[in-house]
């Protein structure tokens, strides 16, 4: 043991964006990969960072790679700026990235790492969304082994996946995946979009944005390049359905804030144990709210 | 002038390492597979053939003869020590060892049928019978949940399985049930090549004279080559127009049944025969 | 108005760090712990978080065993962390262990060996009755039994290094030999794991794995999912110096010591080959710090997955994706923990669905559904 060993007396010297250089130019090098073979998962030595594997370290692990002194970044977790995760995240990025700006505002933001969610507003060209991914492989319910999977996803056999939906309808008469839905992109690689849900799969279809997609406990790097097809796995006869929040009498439920009825809605019981629907997309909401409370103060 | 659709020669399968002894201490006169010198099994030896369009080959031996060896290297189930199998299919000359992986798999899926003894094999037991059929649908890009429906339905009506099962999963079917839903499965694509082994082996008699009335029956309407594979003399002589006879991963004679039936040559296929009739 | 606030999680963050904060200083004796008592007093627990954490560091292991209030998954995940950010310098060649100077070292497989049987510092033959006498220990009376051990110690006539019984096996032809190195060993901090994957991969990947995960797992194997039937041909415990190459002249210098645990078993034996004789087949097993159990079951994993790469597995503990895939503590903790976080919108996704398909089982069926649509 070295007698004259000293702890520092802070935390010191964290380079830009945590990462070291090497594991940035890695991650960058693994999306590059990403973005020309759209939908396939490549592989990356993933490393550890100070919040859990789960937590986000995969998506946090792209925003590190890419982020820089000019960008704006905007965090959300289930919609919500302020949820805690998102809290945690955006300030440990905040914190080793110093000169980066924070906004709640998406058309503001030039990099938003999002957990289950893709914001309302229409994302453009000039941004980025990084997806967090617990399970990077739709195969993963009907095949454990992944060098199997692998194949599979070589061959474009999906069959088996493709089984499922059919014993779904079956038994249902729906498909009742509800998120994580599987999409293909380009034509060829099935994708778990994240557990984003239904509703928010149309927008990965030719998105002006680049969506990037990591997973970090199970190491992999995938994309959907700014353009490209996104379709979910259908039957040619059985549609696609996003969610859609229809009360008894069917009619389209409207958040309780700002009265949308064309976001996606958290649903909750209040202390009266009525059910209230709000949007989940926060920035949205206030957004909406923001926009009706001018109009309502007389010019 | 019937066309030729499969045309294998030189098929062989050694498991071991082999050596220069191998092939003379093996095979019918030796009474063996197994290498006395070095331990390696012989499981097919020089096995070659012609099928023809429409026909239906029988091949006959018993456990050790390599007939169902035959058939699994031609199915991909497993590789050949040498030989070459060619097939010819809508004007194309596959050169089926020669061959890789992907390309194995999808003239697998889509222009062969595979029917095993064993359920297990040729059935996902995770999913429903109709389920079974859709797979193998699904897999030759067949995207239409009403068609899929439809043509399940009419396959396993085809085959006498009753409707209300096509939902069930096959785990609760009885063994003759089970074999008519591997059947449904294996002709859904309408293959022009059908491998059948041992598939009535093990069931009751009155089972297995359905089942073999069912295949003499499709292949009829279906124009489907077949390879039938089985240890019993009443198929072949049911089924079969021309018959190989195997023993010990040797073909010891061939030719048609009739002939093979009332003039053996080999002392081997005298003996089978004469212990059949 | 009724609706939900959708600020406060700043706050809530706060709030939960500082409670955990408060039950961390809560002792009543109001002496926060010494880094130096959790090293030497508490040293396997030091040495689990060290091996865990991939990073050996005693000192930090202590601060991190402090900071999280004894949780190892999280102790080790400090250090992993902490790594993380450190630059690599450089990549040292293949240590040999049989330099190790050692504090522990036996072998089940002999009755004695060379060089002797050396128990050393070991509970596998205490009696697990509880010593009363610890719970109110005078300082006076802790700092003697030290100061009495050194006192009583003969004179060191031990030698420096001890000869692996191995290297014996190996010269009775009943082990195959040394294989030559192939190559550079895998390096699991820079590649991703893509099976299937080099024994090298497979070592490094349990050398700091997390030690119950291991156990279970080996565990399975010995009770009869796997035939491993292993003997401890040498367990040793002790101090490995790390040889790092002169910048100038590219001498080896003693840079410093690791404490250690390697365990090498020996199993079933086979024959590799039919020209060949038959031979005893080898488990290896090695990790930082003091932890024999983690060694004895990663020595039964490698031989389990050896088979399993070889022939295929017959059980899980031979199956490489099944083991290597689940035995990071970092990885496991991290994904159960998760299920902690929100899941409401994916939640809602499943209500939907759930109800619309209630909906539709309730409605009368005319028509089969999708079916009708031909």
């Amino acid at each position: 043991m070295n007698l004259n060993y000293e702890f520092p007396g802070e935390e010191t010297g964290y380079a830009f964006g945590f990462l070291d250089e090497y594991a940035k130019k890695e991650v960058r090098r693994a999306i590059l990969k990403a973005i020309c073979i759209p939908g396939y998962q490549t592989p990356y030595a993933s490393r550890e960072m100070p919040m859990g594997r789960g937590f986000g370290t995969g998506g946090l692990q792209l925003t590190l790679a890419l982020i820089g002194p000019d960008d704006t970044l905007k965090v959300i977790d289930q919609g919500a700026d302020d949820s805690v995760n998102a809290v945690n995240l955006r300030q440990f990025i905040l914190h080793t990235c110093p000169g980066v700006a924070a906004t709640e505002k998406t058309e503001a933001a030039t990099v938003i790492q999002s957990r289950h969610r893709i914001p309302e507003k229409p994302l453009t060209e000039a941004q980025v969304l990084v997806l967090q991914v617990p399970y990077p492989d739709p195969l993963v319910v009907v095949e454990s082994s992944e060098a199997r999977r692998k194949t599979m996803h070589a061959e474009g056999d999906y069959s088996r996946l493709l089984v499922k939906l059919y014993e779904d309808i079956v038994r249902f008469d729906e498909i009742t995946i509800s998120f994580r839905y599987p999409t293909r992109i380009n034509g060829h690689y099935v994708i778990d979009p994240s557990p984003i849900p239904r509703w928010d799969v149309p927008k990965l279809d030719q998105s002006p944005a680049l969506v990037l997609l990591g997973a970090g406990r199970e190491k992999k790097i995938y994309a959907v390049p700014p353009y490209t097809p996104a379709e979910p796995l259908v039957f040619e006869d059985v549609p696609f359905r996003v969610e859609h929040f229809l009360d008894g009498q069917d009619r389209r439920r409207a958040c309780v804030r700002c009265g949308a009825t064309d976001s996606y809605l958290d649903e909750f019981s209040n202390d009266q144990d009525a059910k209230i629907f709000q949007c989940s997309d926060s920035a949205w909401c206030s957004e909406r709210l923001s926009r009706q409370r001018r109009e309502e103060v007389p010019a | 002038m019937t066309q030729k659709i499969l045309e294998v020669r030189g098929l062989s399968r050694i498991y071991g390492h082999g050596c220069p002894m191998c092939l003379a201490s093996t095979g019918p006169e030796h009474d063996t597979n197994v290498c006395g010198h070095c331990g390696s099994i012989v499981a097919l030896h020089d096995v070659g053939f012609d099928l023809f369009r429409g026909e239906i080959l029988g091949i006959i031996g018993e456990s050790g003869s390599g007939k169902s060896s035959t058939v699994k290297m031609l199915y991909f189930d497993d590789t050949p020590s040498a030989g070459q199998a060619i097939f010819h299919d809508e004007g194309q000359r596959h050169d089926l060892f020669r061959k890789n992986a992907a390309q194995q798999r999808s003239l697998r899926n889509k222009r062969f049928g595979m029917v095993y003894q064993n359920p297990h094999l040729g059935l996902n037991f995770q999913v429903s019978a109709g389920g079974n059929i859709a797979e193998r649908l699904l897999m030759s890009d067949v995207a239409h949940y009403g068609e899929i429906r439809r043509r399940s339905r009419d396959l396993l009506a085809r085959t006498e399985v009753l409707p209300e099962r096509m939902d069930q999963n096959p785990k609760t079917f009885s063994g003759g049930m089970q074999q008519r839903v591997q059947i449904a499965k294996a002709l859904v694509t309408r293959p022009p090549l059908l491998f059948l082994d041992e598939v009535t082996t093990g069931l009751d008699l009155s089972v297995q004279a359905a089942i073999l009335d069912l295949i003499l029956e499709i292949q009829q309407e279906l124009d489907t080559a077949m390879i039938v594979v089985t240890h019993d003399l009443g198929v072949i002589r049911l089924l079969a127009g021309r018959t190989l006879v195997m023993k010990h991963g040797r073909v010891i004679e061939a030719g048609l049944t009739d002939q093979i039936l009332e003039d053996p040559q080999h002392a081997y296929t005298q003996r089978l025969v004469a212990s059949n009739l | 108005m009724g609706y939900v606030a959708i600020k406060g999680g700043r706050a809530a963050i706060d709030g939960a760090a500082a409670a955990a904060e408060f039950l961390r200083a809560r002792d009543e004796s109001g002496e926060p712990l010494r880094l130096s008592a959790i090293e030497h007093q508490l040293r396997l627990l030091t040495s689990r978080v060290i091996s865990e954490g991939g990073l050996y560091h005693p000192r930090l292991a202590a601060l991190a065993i402090k900071q999280f209030q004894g949780d190892t998954l999280e102790a080790a995940f400090a250090l992993r962390a902490y790594r993380s950010t450190k630059p690599r310098l450089m990549a040292l060649p293949v240590q040999p262990s049989t330099s190790m100077r050692c504090i522990r070292r036996i072998s089940s497989a002999f009755k004695d060996i060379p060089g002797g049987q050396m128990i050393g510092p070991s509970y596998d033959f205490a009696l697990r009755l509880l010593r009363f006498d610890l719970a109110n220990e005078d300082p006076a009376a802790f700092q003697a039994v030290a100061r009495r051990f050194l006192g009583a110690a003969p004179p060191a006539d031990l030698p420096d290094s001890f000869p692996k019984v191995l290297d014996a096996l190996r010269g009775e032809g009943l082990l195959p030999p040394v294989a030559a190195s192939q190559g550079e060993p895998f390096d699991i901090t820079r590649e991703p794991l893509v099976f299937p994957v080099s024994r090298s991969a497979a070592l490094a990947t349990m050398a700091r794995a997390e030690t119950g995960s291991l156990l279970a797992m080996a565990y399975s194997n010995m009770r009869g999912y796997g035939d491993v039937h292993p003997t401890v041909a040498e367990l040793r415990v002790g101090y490995l110096p790390v040889l790092v190459p002169h910048p100038v002249t590219g001498e080896p210098m003693e840079a410093g010591e690791v404490l250690m645990t390697e365990c090498e078993v020996v199993a079933m034996y086979e024959s590799g080959n039919p020209d060949a004789l038959p031979m005893f087949t080898l488990g290896y097993g090695a990790c930082f710090g003091h932890n024999e159990v983690k060694a004895i079951s990663m020595a039964i994993l490698d031989r389990a997955l050896q088979k399993g790469m070889r022939d295929g597995p017959e059980n899980p503990s031979e199956d490489p994706e099944f083991v290597l895939l689940h035995v990071d503590g970092v990885d496991s903790m991290g994904f159960a923990s998760h299920y902690k976080m929100p899941h409401y919108v994916t939640f809602q996704s499943d209500l939907d669905r759930l109800r619309t398909t209630q909906d539709k089982a309730r409605a009368p069926r005319t028509e089969v559904g999708h079916e009708s649509k031909l």
